[in-house]
């Protein structure tokens, strides 16, 4: 088996697997734990922590992980993508949506 | 491995603790200043105190559950003069529990020389009587209780730091111990699983109702627990966050709730609600840092508190040794000062969940037989404590189920 990145998937009904290193865009990764091994390539960088989608999730599909539902797609997202505030809300969080992609820094406060 | 026993502080009222603190305590933040002066230079002085001129019971009853901590041998009370919260009278119930404990107004002294030197005098005078009547006991498990929090969650703490601190929960339970673990605004969406792990009928409908109150809290002030760290470390909903937070209350039955400053009424696993009850003033965050959690954690008498950050924090606590495991190698590398215990190794297959959640407990066993974990290490005490409105537990826990 190869040495490359890995990600790890909770629950077989998991459509995100969440990466063990870094990733670049077109590596491709090892998906372990709930799921059958499989290789998905990761069509953009990736960050250790974050999630990749190892299934088509279709505009409003529910994103699965842990085998329960963690968020909404806010559009659809294809196989080896990553997966975050950009394309995946929360369906309680009103603030959800407002936050810097890569710092998480909010943009709905007075500080702007 | 399985069986530890380490030296332990006998109180006067019948509980051990693991340290020999004294804790000097101020009623406002007027007298903040002088209290920290009076802690400088004493390597037993930690010092905690409430900022606020108006009074809080919330707030008094996490002060006398500290000043009575089995991790606590005295207690030294400082006041300003002006303020609700009265040295003398948080003194007198510490006094109760059979630890000396002594306090005085800043005013009544002549200003802040006067008053550092005389609360100085007065914690020489504290650790002299501690000294003389010292008894040390042989403690284990089942004297033992644990907290655990998490703070700058990242994607591996749901994956590694967490389920290691579960596991050593479960084990931990297994041999008597009481384990707390608390953030309730991190368990949204996990009603139904909470429930199935309820011990008794009982148990259910507290932790039912403990749920239904923290999500009607988080949406009357529209925040939920989850910040901008948690989210460049990958996690992105609240609802992600909490699985993974759970995750560290590992498998066992829950047998109830308890409240801030409330003792579990026996051993095994407790769920700590440290959500502020509806109130006609609504203020008040809950968990508004980590400092706070893990303040509440150590009030309902944990003796040690397992602390879990992926992305990595640097603080410690006053009154009870905080332990720092990550489950994060980068965070492990970078902050090797700061961190205790390396979880990352169960994702890269050096460890399995057992043979980390094992090596974790035997650390923890060593920091209470006297082993400094590497916050105390550094010298950090931190605490914090706001305003909140909960409705009163009792002082004294056991009498509520």
């Amino acid at each position: 088996m190869s040495t490359g990145p890995t990600a790890f998937q909770v629950h077989a009904a998991d459509n995100v697997a969440t990466l063990l290193d870094h990733a670049d865009a077109g590596t491709a990764l090892r998906i372990i734990g709930a799921a059958q091994e499989k290789e998905i390539t990761a069509q953009e960088a990736i960050a250790l922590g974050h999630k990749i989608a190892v299934a088509p999730i279709a505009e409003g599909a529910e994103v699965t992980k842990f085998g329960v539902v963690i968020g909404i797609a806010t559009r659809a997202i294809a196989p080896g993508v990553w997966v975050h505030l950009h394309n995946c809300r929360s369906q309680l969080d009103e603030r959800s949506g407002s936050f810097d992609l890569h710092t998480g820094a909010p943009g709905d406060n007075a500080h702007g | 491995m399985v069986n530890r026993t380490w030296e332990g502080y006998l109180r006067p009222d019948g509980r051990k603790g693991i340290r020999n603190h004294i804790l000097v305590i101020y009623t406002v933040e007027c007298a903040s200043f002088v209290a920290q002066e009076i802690g400088k230079g004493e390597a037993d002085v930690h010092v905690i105190g409430f900022p606020g001129c108006y009074d809080n019971d919330y707030a008094i009853r996490l002060m006398l559950a500290l000043g009575t901590h089995p991790n606590v041998g005295g207690v030294v009370c400082v006041g300003l003069g002006c303020e609700y919260t009265q040295p003398q009278r948080l003194a007198e119930v510490v006094r109760q529990s059979g630890r000396p404990a002594e306090a005085f107004f800043i005013q009544e002294q002549g200003g802040t020389r006067s008053s550092v030197a005389l609360g100085k005098q007065l914690v020489g005078q504290l650790r002299a009587r501690m000294r003389a009547a010292e008894v040390r006991v042989p403690m284990g498990w089942a004297d033992l209780t644990i907290g655990a929090e998490c703070g700058g969650s990242d994607g591996t703490s749901g994956l590694a730091g967490n389920p290691v601190v579960g596991r050593a929960y479960d084990l931990l339970v297994d041999r008597g111990g009481t384990a707390i673990f608390e953030e309730v605004v991190e368990m949204i969406g996990l009603r139904e699983l909470m429930l199935a792990r309820a011990a008794t009928a009982q148990a259910a409908q507290e932790l039912g109702a403990t749920y239904d109150k923290m999500l009607a809290y988080c949406k009357a002030v529209r925040q939920y627990s989850v910040a901008p760290g948690n989210f460049a470390g990958g996690l992105t909903t609240i609802e992600e966050k909490s699985m993974g937070a759970f995750a560290k209350s590992g498998s066992r039955p829950i047998q109830g709730v308890v409240r801030v400053s409330q003792r579990p009424p026996h051993a095994g696993l407790w769920l700590l609600d440290s959500v502020p009850d509806a109130h006609f003033m609504q203020f008040g965050y809950t968990n508004p840092n980590d400092t706070e959690g893990i303040m509440d954690l150590i009030a309902a008498g944990a003796q040690i508190v397992l602390f879990i950050t992926g992305r990595g924090s640097v603080i410690g606590s006053a009154v009870a040794p905080l332990i720092k495991v990550t489950g994060n190698q980068q965070t492990y590398r970078r902050m090797q000062d700061d961190m205790d215990f390396n979880a990352g190794r169960v994702l890269s297959g050096e460890r399995t969940l057992d043979e980390a959640a094992e090596e974790l407990l035997n650390l923890v066993a060593d920091v209470a037989a006297g082993q400094m974990s590497k916050p105390e290490l550094l010298g950090h005490r931190e605490f914090f404590l706001m305003y909140k409105h909960q409705d009163a537990p009792p002082l004294e826990a056991g009498c509520r189920v």
